[in-house]
């Protein structure tokens, strides 16, 4: 069964007509410019938005889905990591279960050594520390498609680093990751990467031939330069 | 559970104090009971019940703890509505007056959430709130000072003091039907406001559109404050206290500090009528100005704390 698939899903003005086809067990990366529908694709295929087209994870459509339903199917992780009221760390985890496990919440307490912050109101963490809660909180069901943007942002290096792992730890065991990207030196962890601008899929490769093409110099305005990046001549004016 | 065990203690007390005039004659005291002393309890129960449940459903609406009734206008919209149905209808057709009560607030709060969108900052909450209120307020002054006549002016200013002294057991029950309905049907909603805590984007992943619990919170919260304003007059304070002391019973969580909430709005709003009873005045305060007079202190407590950065 395909993982996920989604058939003429749009957003008026924001996401074009867009056909998807993906199997589970792997990590996608979302790459693109600013404001090039990265967030509205993860929005859509979440069902956060009234798109038009429809979703199907694992076969079954998502529209009109119970909670119980949606939580085995999908999770969510936007890009704000703000939370208006005083919960705790353990409480935040515990809201992505449909019923509280408190074994579950001590596994993912421990997968993201949050154990000394357990009973912490999320407010009064850190934006880096915050984000591994509502990242266990989004884990918590174990869905089968889970759509993170901006997962790495405010992570220190070694939560960067432990986070991939994590990821490809879920891949392993056939969940779908897709992750909405800025930093491209993660690029190389990924199994596939999508371009995504002007509010459409533009290309679908593996990361290293999509780093190597020329589309994607067009759009990103960069190139590669001794193992990091330059702006491409023609597009250098003097900073000055 | 403690809480609850002491608000029907506080409730029997508030039925049965002072004793005195119930020991004199049983007919009388029947009559004392059921048609003075009944309504007024029922109406301190449940319109602080009311309160505190609608205030806290705004809170977890706006992900705000300013937001209630009162700041988000609705008691002054339900105020303005009740006091026009009270000149085309009158003031003795309590079920005419509540369901205009409820529109007026209904109102009120649709034109906060055009005016400040649904994840409003504090100010722009306040600011909107402030202005729909003093609108509604200068249109209350307007029709008391266009009244029909001064018996009409008279009902209307008396009305508009806020008091639960006098009301029939039939006015009581205009409120409470239509209320107690909204109220259940918001109870309902706690889990949805439990998760939109986690941001409107991930309620609507699970299945919770934002835009569909806001017209439902604020529909139902309409019915349930705009009837008892309707009613009561407008009371401030409770339901912004209220789900502030309810949230450190429920771990912070908004939606199932609703019922917490509505039983601490009752016990305020009884202790509250206490008072009321309790200041030997020649005729009664407002209940209305216990609150207001009690619940400062509470409300600059929360504004000094929220200035230091943690959210209630």
């Amino acid at each position: 069964m395909t993982a996920l698939v989604a058939q003429g899903l749009a957003l008026p003005h924001r996401l074009r007509a867009t056909d998807l086809s993906i199997e589970g067990g792997q990590l996608v990366a979302l790459v693109g410019p600013n404001g090039g529908g990265k967030t509205s694709l993860l929005r859509a295929l979440a069902g956060v938005e009234d798109a038009q087209g429809e979703v199907r994870i694992n076969g079954e459509p998502i529209a009109g889905l119970a909670e119980a339903r949606r939580r085995a199917l999908l999770a969510f992780l936007p890009a704000s990591r703000e939370l208006g009221w005083p919960i705790a760390t353990r409480d935040v985890i515990a809201l992505g279960l449909a019923t509280r496990d408190e074994a579950r919440i001590a596994a993912l307490l421990d997968l993201f050594e949050l154990g000394a912050l357990a009973d912490r109101p999320i407010n009064r963490l850190s934006t880096g520390e915050r984000t591994r809660v509502l990242l266990a909180r989004a884990m918590a069901a174990s869905p089968k498609l889970l759509l993170l943007d901006e997962p790495f942002a405010n992570l220190e290096p070694y939560w960067v680093l432990r986070l991939a792992m994590i990821l490809r730890d879920l891949a392993q065991d056939g969940t779908l990751v897709l992750v909405a990207l800025h930093d491209l030196g993660q690029l190389e962890r990924f199994d596939r990467a999508w371009l995504v601008a002007d509010g459409a899929v533009q290309m679908d490769e593996a990361p290293a031939d999509l780093v190597a093409s020329e589309r994607f110099e067009q759009i990103f305005r960069i190139i590669a330069a001794d193992g990091g990046w330059t702006i491409r001549p023609a597009d250098r004016q003097s900073s000055r | 559970m403690l809480s609850f065990v002491l608000m029907l203690m506080l409730a029997a007390v508030h039925l049965l104090w002072p004793l005195a005039p119930l020991t004199l004659d049983p007919e009388l005291s029947r009559t004392l009971l059921v048609e003075l002393r009944l309504p007024r309890t029922l109406l301190v129960l449940g319109y602080g019940a009311a309160l505190g449940i609608s205030g806290a459903a705004l809170q977890a609406l706006f992900a705000n703890p300013l937001a209630s009734p009162d700041i988000s206008g609705a008691s002054s919209g339900g105020a303005l509505g009740a006091v026009l149905a009270g000149y085309w209808l009158g003031f003795s057709q309590p079920l005419a007056l509540a369901a205009c009560g409820a529109a007026g607030a209904g109102a009120a709060m649709v034109l906060l959430l055009v005016l400040a969108g649904r994840r409003a900052d504090s100010a722009t909450l306040l600011l909107a709130g402030l202005a729909i209120s003093l609108a509604a307020g200068a249109a209350t002054s307007l029709a008391l000072a266009l009244a029909p006549s001064p018996f009409a002016f008279y009902d209307a200013f008396d009305w508009l003091m806020g008091s639960v002294v006098d009301r029939s057991f039939g006015q009581a029950m205009a409120a409470l039907v239509p209320a107690s309905i909204a109220c259940a049907l918001l109870l309902r909603r706690a889990h949805a406001l439990d998760l939109i805590a986690l941001g409107e984007d991930v309620a609507a992943s699970l299945g919770y559109p934002p835009r569909r619990l806001a017209r439902e919170v604020v529909g139902l919260s309409a019915v349930g404050v705009g009837a008892f304003v309707a009613v009561a007059g407008a009371i401030g304070f409770v339901g912004l206290v209220a789900p502030v002391l309810a949230r450190r019973l429920t771990r912070g969580h908004p939606g199932r500090a609703m019922v917490p909430a509505a039983i601490i709005g009752a016990i305020l709003l009884t202790l509250a009528d206490f008072a009321v009873r309790a200041i030997p005045l020649d005729r009664p305060i407002p209940i209305g100005v216990v609150t207001a007079l009690f619940g400062t202190p509470l409300f600059l407590y929360l504004i000094v704390t929220m200035r230091r950065g943690v959210a209630s």
